[in-house]
């Protein structure tokens, strides 16, 4: 099967158009990480120099992994759903467009905005601690192993989360309900990444490397198994 | 008498219709919306659809748009039979404009004409967006965003979108519905322009009057297909000819003036001084109606034809309906 490039930017620049113009999506791609950044930077400032020897025995940093844990899906809870309340599923669903085409197209718009958010806020976040921390604390806290983690994990559980979200948001039938199961959804992500983060679960390279292709593989049956699930007849009619 | 002057049959380029419906049936659950419905749409030919709410007409539109399938029965959409792994092939050939716009209304004109341009692949899509726009008469507003357009700008939006693709087959499902007058002739005029370049267009309509005056055909639906034909075609086939005469006083003996003349089978008085005959010719009746009048000294106001709109058989057929569920 080919894939037409053309008709998946078609509706990746309309989804990014429309994530521009709509003011709900906006704030709910803004709150969630505006949390992840604010609670633990408070955290890390009133750390004392002592604290560095705990900090460096585990990989606090790996919490923001929460962001594309649980962000995207709430995004891509917007991406059927949304286009059925709003009447401009049928118009879409009528042209050539193949579902694999619509559904990249959906993934890639919820993807590029969201990963751009959590390393956006993990920046941030990583020059508060470098300029404002202790330097001890700040030097426990900034390992360039954690730092590749995160570049590498973002996409791919960002990747994950949307493929719930988008699979959440073909069988909502109401936007907020989907939003909402979206983020319960990416809550056990989330709480993997924070296992990782405090220890709980002790991080390795094989573990890492298990984590990576399982997200991998995640996110490309994801893709498979939406595009062979989406249901034009039930989605148009409501019924089949 | 429709508006349209050429009419095409059923069987145009190459013998082969523009769309073929054969035993076509569409269930959901134990719910039919359409059962056992045939018919064929010739290049070039306005093919209006009508029924009653829930008579299966949107349901037919989205089946043969290749968005249901359906439950039995074939059919074949520009030249492509309907089947699972036809559907981007046959979508690329036709268009469908919705009853409801659905337009991203955040968004501008020339951004939504322009998404679809992408997904349709039109070579040169500033260039075709430019000239559906001038189609519709929005180039003005090509940059206005579509949530600040009023429905029946929306409307027409809509249908720039439909023509974008430049379809060989165009559904147009109820274009009108909710539009007033102004942007009803409008889109009317629209569908003519459309029509007399070729492109097939099966409208649905609950408009009689807007069918009568645009289609070549109609098809009339309840669930199942009650009766298709041209317009003229349906009166003569559902009501007896009748001439009705008008006179300025009652006849005095209607049946001496009436009775035995060539080709009137029957007569009734339809008011003090009016007769309905049902007649089997009109061209043998009618001299021979008015040379029996003058012979009886009548004093006649007219003589016409008795014409039956479309409604009078909508009205009819989805009569005989009703009557036929009752019973």
């Amino acid at each position: 099967m080919r894939v037409s490039s053309r008709r998946v930017r078609a509706i990746v620049r309309k989804e990014l158009r429309e994530y521009r113009h709509n003011g709900f999506i906006i704030w709910t791609m803004a709150i969630l990480p505006l949390i992840f950044l604010i609670q633990p930077l408070v955290v890390v400032f009133v750390l004392p120099p002592s604290a560095s020897v705990r900090l460096s025995h585990g990989h606090p940093l790996l919490y923001m992994l929460g962001i594309p844990a649980l962000v995207p899906a709430a995004v891509a809870a917007y991406a059927v759903v949304g286009e059925r309340q709003q009447g401009t599923l049928e118009p879409v669903l009528t042209t050539p467009i193949r579902r694999q085409e619509f559904l990249l197209g959906k993934a890639l718009a919820a993807l590029a905005p969201s990963v751009t958010i959590a390393y956006a806020v993990y920046a941030l976040f990583l020059a508060c601690v470098g300029l404002f921390a202790q330097p001890a604390v700040a030097s426990a806290l900034l390992r360039a192993p954690d730092v590749l983690a995160q570049l590498l994990f973002t996409p791919l559980l960002a990747g994950w989360s949307i493929w719930v979200g988008i699979a959440i948001s073909a069988r909502a039938g109401d936007f907020r309900v989907a939003q909402q199961l979206g983020i319960l959804a990416g809550l056990p992500t989330a709480v993997v990444a924070a296992l990782i983060a405090f220890d709980v679960i002790h991080a390795t390279l094989g573990l890492a490397i298990v984590l990576a292709a399982a997200l991998l593989l995640g996110n490309r049956l994801g893709w498979r198994i939406m595009s062979a699930t989406f249901d034009r007849e039930r989605l148009i009619s409501g019924t089949r | 008498m429709s508006g349209r002057e050429e009419r095409p049959s059923p069987a145009g380029d190459g013998g082969v219709p523009a769309l073929s419906v054969e035993r076509l049936s569409k269930r959901f659950g134990d719910r039919v919306a359409f059962d056992d419905v045939s018919f064929e749409v010739g290049h070039g030919e306005v093919f209006g659809f009508l029924g009653p709410n829930g008579a299966g007409k949107t349901t037919m539109v989205r089946t043969l748009g290749t968005l249901l399938s359906p439950s039995a029965g074939a059919a074949v959409v520009s030249g492509i039979p309907l089947a699972p792994d036809t559907g981007p092939a046959i979508r690329r050939r036709i268009a469908i404009m919705p009853e409801s716009p659905g337009l991203y209304l955040r968004l501008s004109v020339a951004e939504n004409l322009r998404c679809f341009a992408d997904l349709y692949e039109v070579p040169d899509p500033t260039d075709r967006i430019g000239r559906v726009l001038r189609a519709v008469n929005l180039v003005d507003r090509a940059h206005d965003a579509c949530g600040s357009l009023s429905r029946g700008l929306r409307q027409r939006v809509a249908l720039a979108r439909a023509l974008l693709s430049d379809p060989r087959l165009l559904f147009l499902d109820e274009p009108t519905a909710g539009l007033d007058p102004v942007a009803a002739r409008d889109v009317h005029q629209l569908v003519t322009a459309l029509s007399q370049r070729g492109v097939t267009i099966f409208l649905t309509t609950h408009r009689l009057e807007e069918a009568e005056r645009l289609c070549d055909r109609v098809a009339i639906l309840n669930t199942t297909l009650r009766t298709i034909g041209r317009p003229d075609e349906l009166r003569e086939r559902l009501f007896a000819r009748t001439l009705t005469v008008r006179t300025r006083v009652a006849l005095p003996g209607p049946d001496r003036v009436f009775a035995g003349l060539p080709a009137v089978d029957g007569w009734r008085q339809d008011g003090p001084a009016t007769y309905v005959l049902a007649v089997s010719e009109l061209a043998v009746a009618a001299p021979a109606v008015t040379r029996a009048l003058v012979a009886a000294g009548a004093e006649v106001l007219s003589i016409g034809q008795s014409r039956h709109s479309l409604e009078d058989v909508y009205l009819e057929l989805v009569d005989q309906v009703e009557e036929a569920g009752q019973g």
